[in-house]
């Protein structure tokens, strides 16, 4: 039987994006389209007192400026403007009052007939303020925070295990550091974006780039207290988002507002200057202490994470869970702290707390291994676990331990000299050095819908999204090896919110959610196929059950006696049918049995210029084991990114805010140093063998985060391998090394 | 025209030939290239992704070199030959650069894709790239976050041993 599932298939939208023809969220037309153009707020914290729009509505072809004084209704209560992945608080109201929480909050939005004049005219909004104090610096309010609440996320384990502060104090060698990550931008190359088609009779359809179709659309649906039918929302091509997308942003809700204003079509693209408005990755202090045996043994570990959030939210993330589970430890504390800032609220972005909390618990794993005088892949093997530490229980599957013996052999780590300082090639030195990664691997409840034509065409559909991870590919393999169709007779539809059920794209959970339910659905497709093709009359398949017949080739065949078979044509025209559909949701069941994690172990290598202090990233192992891989090509492109964005992490990426003025200083690519081809080098992806049949039927867990986990301690550990100096403040930017 | 004591919008004629097909347009006088291209010819697959000349999303070729299309004004070409991504599929086969980003995943969201090609073009026509560290070099204008650079140097090289 052709199977597409574990192969290397290019992606299946590839001729669509290579030649210009997929369509983003700003990219789709109508009759009679106006252009609107966002005003940001310029002060942090305050009020609106006047915002004089006068000079804006003179310029010809503006149509109309709306401010929270003067736009279309709005609901009045905090849940119309939930979302699914809204955290605990009270949730920001685009447009809604004269009150500033953040530095460029959307205050007005200008409409014009073209694009150029409505950007023209929103230069000409004067708005007066009266500026409250603000502050937006994580240092001067690391005293002042909040414990994070006992909550239902469980995002931090809820008691200590052992008595730390004992085995500290006992421990032959201890380690006591504090880490610190930066406010990073997912930095997205789409801009967020609306379209709004004004369908007339108060329907709108809504092009937005989000992560989560159906989210915006009860969403919208909340904010403008409109019934579900009267808004779509349709997303099938989205330019990247890596958790930015998950909550709907507020240019969905200017574009709605702008176009129930004008009762015309509307766009509304945010400059990239505006993108840093959006979430982002908060900016996190962690602090690690380690105890051990004089053998290396864990003996304690403490993590003590603050994080910032908004006044209005709580945001915060499993930072530092991932020290509760992953090493052997009989002693372990944590504690988790936010701090209320006036900034909008920070959001998910690539593995959130894990890309945090991991760098801080994999650097001072390396720094304890510098004390211990032991090789740090020697510390992992010491203080592997098969078992999740938090709860006790086993894994699904866990090969973290080939993750570590393959990665290193494919990197030559056995060749490192352990000293710092000892490794040059020319004038660089060069440094080597490790990490673990660790990430969920989680099931949603999904609904896919199969459409199998007598022809033997297939359609499976869903409302969930591709943001460049390749889920139209996988969709349409899975689907195809189900039906046993050739993969050019499977079409994927996604991004549309009249698709059957899909919760928000996001926590690596929709690679595993959406092959399980086409699965699942495909299943019924082939009862209903079997039922057909048993109601001719002496059909070879009489008495077959449906476990014990199989979809290959355009045929239902028999597993026992593959020459038994009736072709899905003749089924359905004997039993009078055209098209089979079905659609059958999933519930994944979450015992307590097992743990569900990925793993990954990286190996980087770093050459540091010794007079000027910039690094380079010259190699990357990335060992990643992750279960079941779908499709060897999109997957391993995953991991190359991922690896490429915590190289970012690690040297590039950091949004500087002037507290001054609580105001973000670098909001342009110049200035907010993302990697570029030049930074990039060779970057070798393994995948080891983690064979399954726990975790779900198809034992897939997803790979949209495992691989940026632990990629920058790993760069991190080189980098003091390398300078023998340790710089324990994301980015290591070469004033660092030079200081 | 505008008469605003504020506004410096005035309309102009631009001819362009986008593609081989010749555009006779009148165009706001601040409309970037980019802009036109997107707003007015709907050819939507050359990409707004900075508007600053610093990603290079828009990137398309003009009299065959690589541009970045937010920082040009339209009426600034006017008479210029452009080639869009739209315009390198030749009778419906893709160009070979095309099937190498294919063949090679050399990108995931699609969304710096355009450029990419549109610049790599341009880069093999300028011929100084041999190496793969010059590829990089002479394609780091051109942003991916998605970090497809190895799989985009790797399908460049296809691209040139194919030329």
């Amino acid at each position: 039987m052709a199977s597409y599932i574990g192969t290397a298939t290019s992606r299946v939208d590839g001729h669509a994006k290579v030649t210009g023809a997929a369509k983003y969220a700003a990219e789709f037309d109508a009759p009679d389209l106006v252009h609107a153009s966002v005003v940001s707020s310029t002060i942090t914290h305050g009020r609106i007192v006047h915002i004089d729009t006068s000079a804006a509505l003179r310029v010809p072809g503006v149509i109309e400026v709306l401010t929270h004084e003067h736009r279309p209704h709005m609901a009045d209560n905090d849940a119309g403007y939930h979302d699914d992945v809204a955290p605990d608080g009270t949730p920001f109201r685009p447009l809604y009052d004269d009150k500033v929480r953040f530095n460029g909050q959307p205050i007005a939005v200008v409409i014009a007939e073209e694009s150029e004049t409505a950007r023209f005219a929103a230069s000409l909004v004067r708005v007066e303020y009266a500026q409250e104090a603000h502050a937006t610096d994580l240092e001067r309010e690391r005293d002042n925070t909040v414990a994070l609440a006992d909550d239902t996320f469980s995002l931090t384990p809820s008691k200590p295990r052992g008595n730390a502060e004992k085995a500290l104090a006992a421990a032959a060698v201890r380690h006591d550091a504090e880490y610190r990550i930066a406010i990073e931008h997912h930095n997205p190359m789409e801009p967020y974006a609306s379209t709004v088609i004004w369908q007339g009779g108060g329907k709108l359809t809504v092009h937005d780039k989000t992560q989560g179709v159906q989210n915006v659309q009860r969403y919208l649906c909340g904010v403008f207290e409109m019934p579900s039918d009267d808004i779509r929302v349709v997303s099938p091509f989205v330019g990247g988002a890596f958790g930015s997308g998950l909550r709907p942003q507020y240019n969905a809700v200017l574009a709605v507002l702008a176009a129930l204003a004008v009762q015309r079509s509307v766009r509304l693209v945010l400059t990239r200057a505006q993108m840093y408005s959006l979430g982002y990755r908060p900016e996190s202090i962690e602090r690690v202490t380690l105890g051990a045996d004089a053998d290396g043994t864990l003996s304690a570990i403490t993590h003590e994470a603050i994080a910032m959030t908004s006044r209005f939210e709580e945001f915060a993330r499993k930072d530092t869970i991932w020290s509760g589970m992953l090493y052997t430890c009989p002693n372990t504390r944590y504690a988790h702290r936010l701090a209320p800032l006036d900034v909008n609220t920070p959001c998910d972005m690539r593995a959130p707390g894990a890309a945090t909390g991991v760098y801080a618990l994999e650097c001072a794993m390396d720094e304890l291994a510098v004390a211990l005088g032991l090789d740090p892949l020697e510390l992992r093997y010491r203080n592997y676990s098969d078992r999740d530490q938090l709860t006790g229980a086993p894994f699904t599957s866990k090969a973290l331990r080939e993750c570590y013996r393959r990665g290193a052999a494919a990197f030559g780590w056995e060749q490192r000299n352990p000293q710092p300082r000892t490794m040059r090639d020319g004038s660089e030195l060069v440094g080597w050095g490790m990490a673990t990664g660790i990430w969920e691997a989680l099931d949603v409840s999904m609904a896919a819908r199969v459409v199998l034509t007598a022809n033997g065409h297939a359609e499976v559909s869903c409302a969930t999204s591709d943001i460049g991870t390749g889920t139209y590919t996988i969709m349409s393999q899975v689907a195809a090896d189900m039906l046993g169709l050739p993969l050019e007779n499977v079409s994927a539809r996604l991004g549309d919110s009249t698709l059957s059920h899909s919760p928000v794209e996001g926590g690596s959970w929709i690679a595993s959610s959406v092959s399980n339910a086409i699965a699942a659905t495909c299943a019924e497709v082939r009862a209903e196929l079997l039922r057909l093709a048993q109601a001719i009359p002496g059909s070879p398949l009489a008495g077959a059950g449906p476990e014990g017949v199989v979809l290959a080739q355009g045929q239902i065949v028999s597993k026992a006696d593959t020459r038994r078979g009736v072709t899905i044509a003749d089924a359905m025209r004997l039993g009078g049918v055209d098209r089979i559909e079905r659609e059958k949701t999933t519930d994944p069941r979450h015992d307590e049995s097992h743990a569900r994690n990925t793993h990954s172990a990286i190996f980087a290598e770093v050459k540091v210029d010794e007079q000027l202090g910039v690094v380079r990233v010259t190699r990357v192992v990335s060992a990643a084991a992750a279960g079941r891989i779908l499709n060897t090509k999109t997957a391993r492109s995953q991991i190359l990114g991922s690896v490429v964005m915590g190289i970012g992490m690690a040297l590039h990426e950091e949004t500087v805010v002037d507290h001054r003025f609580g105001r973000i200083m670098n909001a342009n690519f110049a200035e907010y140093h993302v990697p570029v081809n030049a930074d990039v080098h060779d970057i070798e992806v393994i995948f080891v063998d983690e064979p399954d049949s726990i975790i779900n039927p198809l034992g897939i867990k997803g790979i949209g985060e495992i691989g940026i986990v632990g990629v920058a301690a790993a760069i991190a550990n080189a980098v003091y391998h390398a300078t023998g100096k340790r710089v324990r403040n994301l980015p290591i930017t070469l004033d660092k090394l030079q200081g | 025209m505008s008469t605003s004591e504020h506004s410096t919008a005035q309309r102009l004629a631009v001819r362009l030939t986008v593609n081989g097909i010749l555009h006779e347009l009148t165009v706001d006088s601040r409309a970037s290239l980019l802009d036109v291209l997107r707003e007015h010819l709907d050819l939507t697959g050359t990409k707004k992704g900075c508007d600053h000349g610093q990603c290079g999303a828009c990137t398309v070729l003009i009299d065959g070199r690589r541009v970045n299309s937010c920082l040009t004004l339209a009426v600034m070409r006017d008479g210029a030959q452009i080639t869009t991504i739209e315009g390198l599929a030749q009778n419906g086969e893709l160009h070979p650069l095309q099937q190498a980003f294919i063949d090679h995943d050399a990108f995931q969201c699609g969304y710096c894709t355009s450029g990419q090609i549109c610049s790599a073009v341009g880069l093999i026509a300028e011929g100084k790239a041999r190496t793969a560290d010059e590829i990089r070099e002479l394609m780091s204008g051109n942003i991916c976050r998605c970090g497809a650079y190895p799989n985009i140097v790797a399908a460049i090289q296809q691209a040139m041993r194919q030329s």
